[in-house]
């Protein structure tokens, strides 16, 4: 008798959409709702407001931070949203996409989280992609004043840059110059009043491993005719079930499932094995996108972007395994297409904090350099060790 | 030998059992379906049906919706609005003893006692589960960190018992004596309230959606891992340094919803393939009661004589098995 597993349903794609207060937020989600797209959402809110849609998937949610395992900030994950889309499933087949709007002071880590690290939510939905709503006359104050606010364009795969025709073109500049130096890996958009084709917000698959194509920083896209980026969408449909779900966490974290003993939760001193020189005349390469003015900004996220050819396996997985390990709540976001030797297909990866997976996504094509790119927009990173660690997995 | 009767319903079954000898099926989009000789079709929600609890005496069904209301369905299909909460989604609801019914949105809990007065407990953080303790109206509300203990009609503060990490559903044992929450890290936590004493229940490879009572309480059935996990609970320590019974191990696949039998020691036991058995305690006996079918089982209950087994799955399928 054959017990074969039943056919894995598909997972309903998952939009966030973060941004402060005022920036656009509801204006963009009712634009979504009204426009005639032929798709029903779930539209998850933290407050009913102006949202002014009827539409009976629309539900209200008190943002519910779960730290389950003691302060190791993967396990950190949204309660609520747990919650809801477990309730949601229950209508399955009404509705072809949920979106979720997060309130301005949101930090976005542990709703992304929560699409890695709960079961459920894993098994039903898929993170499509962070959506980041800034507004561009308010924006620089707002960096100035707050981290939530970096959080937000760190960790966005697109960002909407809104309210264009409240500010000069030289404050454009400056606010854009901004943005870039914080996440230039995000898909930019000028707007106003959020007018955009929201094909360019929705089913971005930005998540999605098959879908990584470059490690390019991305630039401006004003939404009128000028793709200075390609919009690649093969159309193609995995299942990601063979993902290796490589989640490594800190020694604090009791993840581990098969703990039979109460724990002592005391905090253990992190021991950062920074036992090599730093070199701070360090070069960079073109496309760096690191700030070299360590002391200007306290709580500043910069970006690296690593290159290096063929990889070793066995010294990268330990390694990338190591720092998402020891400083995994200063990375953000990790993004990884890499060569190994004597291995036919690329293999891509991608990462929030602590949590990284990957998987070989394609053949090699033919003349395509052999080359490993990886990226990490975070805090306080080390540059100069990133840059030796992986410069030592290179063969 | 045993015989399947489908039924012909559709949509995640969120509850599958019996009103007394009525098999019924609460589903997501909102009906409840009865079969009694015909099928008779009870439009309970407008919207999706999210939980949905027994009457104890079996006179009817109370379930929750996300069109924000709390209804009573009995097998006549009839419908009866206990309480509404226009905006909000009612997805926890626990029926308890003189009429009270007990239902949850959000960080609020309320309980309608039978004159249809309703009070409120308000939580600092959602809440998780409900359920009513087996003697006196005191209602149990698992939360982040623990639970708390309510006497829903005396003042005073509650009792709280409290645990690290986020508590969903709660269960009494039938004799009052533990509770029992499963949590967000897949696993269980207890506690013996006579002391407050702690009870870790842990190695599950995933959360823990069913748990079920053995007759008299001796055993506490759980779904979560690739077989049913079964703690006893006999004796002055419970599960305390106890290993648990295995039942019904397979290697491809988890277990998503356990019902122990009425009077024997006998559980069956769905799977995350659709695959229904049953299981005895004693020998590990397996019999197959249902072939892996197109979705995980949700929802698995026995009728009150241990004869018939009513059954749902995430996806429309449900029916009745009757055993001899």
């Amino acid at each position: 008798m054959t017990t074969a597993a039943p056919e894995p349903t598909k997972q309903i794609p998952v939009t966030v959409l973060t941004g402060y207060l005022g920036a656009g937020k509801t204006t963009l989600l009712n634009r979504i709702l009204s426009e005639n797209h032929g798709q029903r959402y779930a539209v998850i809110v933290n407050e009913f407001g102006e949202i002014g849609i009827d539409n009976d998937l629309l539900v209200e949610s008190d943002e519910e931070i779960f730290e389950m395992n003691n302060g190791c900030i993967c396990c950190t994950v949204r309660g609520d949203l747990i919650r809801t889309v477990q309730n949601l499933m229950k209508r399955r087949g009404s509705f072809d996409a949920i979106i979720v709007e997060t309130t301005g002071v949101a930090d976005p880590a542990p709703v992304a989280q929560t699409f890695f690290m709960d079961d459920d939510v894993r098994a039903a939905s898929r993170l499509d992609a962070v959506v980041a709503v800034v507004d561009a006359r308010h924006v620089l104050q707002r960096l100035a004043d707050t981290r939530e606010a970096e959080d937000q364009i760190a960790f966005a795969d697109v960002i909407l840059l809104n309210k264009t025709d409240l500010v000069s073109p030289e404050e454009l500049a400056a606010v854009e110059a901004r943005i870039h130096k914080i996440n230039p890996y995000a898909v930019r958009h000028r707007t106003e009043r959020c007018a955009i084709d929201i094909a360019k917000v929705l089913d971005r698959g930005a998540f999605d491993l098959d879908r990584i194509l470059s490690l390019d920083p991305q630039f401006l896209n004003t939404g009128h005719g000028h793709h200075h980026h390609h919009d690649h969408d093969h159309g193609h449909d995995h299942d990601h079930h063979h993902h290796d779900h490589d989640h490594a966490c800190g020694p604090d974290c009791t993840h581990d499932h098969h703990h039979h003993h109460d724990h002592d939760h005391g905090h253990h001193a992190h021991d950062h094995h920074h036992d090599h020189d730093h070199d701070h005349d360090h070069v960079c390469g073109p496309d760096c996108d690191h700030d070299h003015h360590h002391h200007d900004d306290p709580h500043s996220v910069r970006s690296i972007s690593l290159r290096a050819g063929e990889l070793d396996p066995d010294t990268f997985f330990p390694w990338i395994n190591r720092v998402t390990q020891e400083d995994g709540a200063k990375i953000l976001r990790l993004k990884g297409i890499l060569a190994f030797k004597d291995d036919a297909q690329r293999y891509v990866l991608q990462g929030v904090h602590m949590i990284v997976e990957g998987d070989h996504q394609r053949d090699w094509k033919e003349g395509e350099p052999h080359e490993s790119r990886l990226v990490f927009i975070g805090r306080e990173l080390d540059f100069d060790a990133l840059k030796q660690g992986f410069a030592a997995c290179a063969v | 030998m045993t015989t399947l009767a489908a039924a012909d319903v559709s949509g995640f079954v969120v509850r599958a059992g019996f009103l007394k000898d009525t098999p019924y099926f609460a589903l997501g989009g909102g009906e409840v379906v009865f079969l009694a000789g015909t099928q008779i079709h009870a439009a309970a929600h407008s919207g999706g049906l999210l939980a949905a609890d027994e009457r104890p005496d079996g006179s009817g069904l109370v379930t929750g919706g996300d069109d924000g209301r709390v209804v009573e369905v009995r097998t006549d299909g009839s419908v009866t609005v206990l309480s509404e909460r226009p905006r909000k989604w009612i997805d926890l609801v626990a029926c308890g003893p003189s009429g009270a019914v007990a239902f949850a949105s959000g960080r609020t809990a309320f309980v309608r006692l039978s004159d249809g007065k309703e009070k409120e407990f308000a939580h600092a953080r959602a809440v998780g589960g409900l359920a009513f303790a087996p003697k006196g109206l005191r209602l149990a509300v698992a939360r982040y960190e623990g639970v708390t203990l309510w006497w829903v009609n005396t003042q005073g503060a509650p009792q709280q018992l409290d645990w690290p990490g986020a508590h969903h559903a709660v269960t009494f044992s039938p004799d009052g004596k533990y509770v029992v929450t499963t949590m967000q890290e897949s696993a269980l936590h207890g506690w013996r309230l006579s002391d407050g004493q702690d009870m870790r229940m842990t190695g599950y490879p995933a959360k823990v959606k069913s748990v079920s009572w053995s007759q008299k309480g001796k055993y506490l059935a759980t779904s979560g891992a690739n077989a049913a996990i079964v703690w006893p609970f006999f004796g002055k320590t419970g599960p305390m340094g106890q290993a648990p019974l295995q039942l019904g191990t397979r290697s491809d696949s988890l277990v998503t919803a356990v019902a122990c039998h009425p009077k024997e020691d006998v559980a069956v036991v769905g799977y995350q393939d659709g695959m229904i058995l049953l299981c005895r305690f004693s020998d590990n006996a397996e019999v197959l009661m249902r072939r892996p079918g197109k979705a995980p089982v949700s929802s698995l209950a026995w009728d009150r004589d241990g004869l018939r087994i009513a059954f749902g799955t995430e996806d429309g399928e449900a029916g009745v098995i009757a055993l001899e």
